[in-house]
């Protein structure tokens, strides 16, 4: 049986606590948010979303755009201009731990994103900086495994698994936080065919809002009722995928392809 | 991806296998001690230290030569140690002679050069069983609840974790210039070595470089969730009687080589 470090366990009362305040709409809110490179290039422009609880939203875009660097600034691992609400708590220092236990990021290479040596520490590592009593842990790292249908690898290691095995364990590891909302990078790339099609599924099933930046427009069709747009650093088109894909110029002009078939 | 190329775990189902990390590492380190201690000259004692590494082999179910063969790669390291012979004061054993140079050897020498020797290569064959009976993240937590610095913890974590990732990357640069090193007929392939040096030297900077992005990656996603600076572990290992067992015994029978040796010096 496991024993969980006597140091982690005062501090999940109060992230507890906090937690239950966070209850509000909408999930996410970003209001003129500005981002510049610490080498003085500029990144993001007064962006502006809204994200309603339960909703599924495609982030597109071109290369460069500024997807990944907007995702970056929603758990405030990036630091920009302007206001971010996750479920009602701003994105500032004193809120950091609930809020990074509300938005639960995945990266775009898993390799990245898996460190620790085993599967299981790795599902286990979030909670665990949460401070979550040792039997909680063990049930949600088994509950967020069995999500991703992959609760036979606990102890393996990542570095030994197939790319859409490292995938389905990087959602895991986030999922097993309780995110609010789940924000992925590109999650599609590099997946074979059946892989990619797991994937979708698996992205379908998930009853949580989400945020996904991605080139797979066929994915995009599939999963997401409503879409976004950036290019250079700015939001161009928000609104119902069905709508945004019948623009062909719009998307033309910001270097985007309408899914055949 | 060469899975065993770093990997010196063997696995196994022996009683040594499922032993306490802890008792483990911490009878290696202890076996490592005493055989620091054993005086120069003892052989009694290197060979009841040797004794304990064979008992240890047999009972993890690995060949007897196992340890020792592994142990060898040590011997070069030793070398270093050859000086000994010549500089110690004790009776001469001869002379070599080199060129203008006569090297004197020393019987006290000889005997401390020998002892240097068997004490390093004991010390390793007993690590090496430990690493081949003990998966390595076992180890990692071994090493963490024994109150290793969590800093060095954390380092010999990534870099098990990452040693794979870092050494197919290498895969890949290589492999991307040996598909553009084509050579025309007739002539010879690749440039002056000054020039493939220079190669070298950017793919070496290169490694570093994504190495470098890797790591501000990984740290990022360590933010994303919840890493505040404090590395927590949950320990799948409890203290059960065989480990108790193992280490009382063990912890007793080098006790009793140390005393034999003091025993011995005597005569």
């Amino acid at each position: 049986m496991p024993i969980v470090h006597s140091e982690t366990a005062n501090q999940s009362q109060s992230i507890q606590q906090q937690l239950s305040h966070a209850d509000g709409t909408p999930t996410l809110l970003v209001r003129d948010l500005n981002y510049v490179y610490p080498d003085g290039h500029k990144a993001l422009g007064n962006i502006s979303l809204d994200i309603k609880k339960g909703e599924k939203i495609a982030l597109v875009g071109p290369n460069g755009a500024g997807k990944s660097t907007l995702i970056l600034n929603l758990n405030g691992i990036l630091k920009g201009e302007g206001a971010i609400e996750v479920a009602g708590l701003a994105v500032e220092k004193q809120n950091m731990p609930v809020v990074r236990a509300l938005v639960g990021l995945v990266f775009q290479n898993p390799d990245d994103q898996l460190f620790s040596p085993t599967v299981f520490e790795d599902v286990a590592f979030g909670p665990l900086h949460m401070g979550l009593p040792e039997a909680e842990i063990n049930k949600r790292v088994q509950k967020a495994l069995t999500q991703v249908g992959m609760s036979d690898y606990v102890q393996r290691q990542p570095y030994h698994l197939s790319m859409g095995e490292k995938k389905r364990i990087a959602i895991a590891t986030v999922l097993a936080m309780h995110p609010k909302i789940l924000i992925l990078d590109e999650p599609s790339s590099g997946l074979d065919p059946r892989s990619r099609r797991q994937l979708i599924n698996l992205l379908h099933d998930l009853h949580l809002t989400m945020l996904v930046s991605t080139h797979d427009m066929l994915m995009v069709r599939d999963l997401f009722p409503r879409m976004v747009i950036m290019d250079q650093g700015r939001v161009v088109a928000d609104g119902p995928t069905e709508v945004l894909f019948d623009d062909v110029t719009l998307l033309e002009a910001h270097g985007l392809e309408r899914p055949q078939c | 991806m060469q899975t065993s190329t770093f990997d010196r775990y063997q696995s196994g189902d022996s009683p040594i296998h499922h032993l306490d990390p802890r008792v483990k590492v911490i009878i290696t380190v202890l076996f490592i001690l005493s055989n620091a201690l054993i005086p120069d000259g003892v052989w009694l004692g290197f060979f009841l230290a040797l004794m304990l590494v064979l008992v240890i082999t047999g009972w993890a179910g690995l060949t007897w030569s196992f340890a020792l063969k592994r142990s060898l790669i040590v011997l070069p390291f030793t070398l270093a140690a050859v000086t000994i012979i010549f500089s110690m004061p004790g009776s001469p054993l001869g002379i070599i002679q080199i060129g203008p140079w006569a090297l004197i050897p020393t019987d006290t020498g000889l005997i401390r050069f020998i002892s240097i020797m068997f004490r390093s290569l004991l010390s390793v064959q007993m690590a090496i069983l430990l690493t081949a009976t003990t998966p390595f993240p076992d180890l990692i937590h071994a090493f963490r609840h024994l109150r290793l610095p969590q800093p060095l913890v954390a380092t010999l974590s990534f870099m098990y974790r990452y040693l794979f990732v870092l050494s197919d990357e290498t895969t890949r640069l290589l492999r991307a210039r040996r598909a553009r090193s084509a050579s025309l007929p007739g002539k010879q392939s690749g440039g002056p070595l000054l020039w493939r040096a220079g190669v070298a030297g950017n793919m070496v900077g290169q490694l570093f470089l994504r190495s470098l992005e890797r790591g501000d990656r990984v740290y990022q996603a360590m933010l994303a969730r919840g890493y505040t600076g404090h590395l927590y572990t949950l320990n799948p290992h409890i203290m059960q009687r065989q480990d108790w067992l193992f280490a009382g015994l063990a912890s007793a029978y080098l006790l009793f080589i140390q005393v034999v040796c003091r025993i011995a010096l005597f005569y």
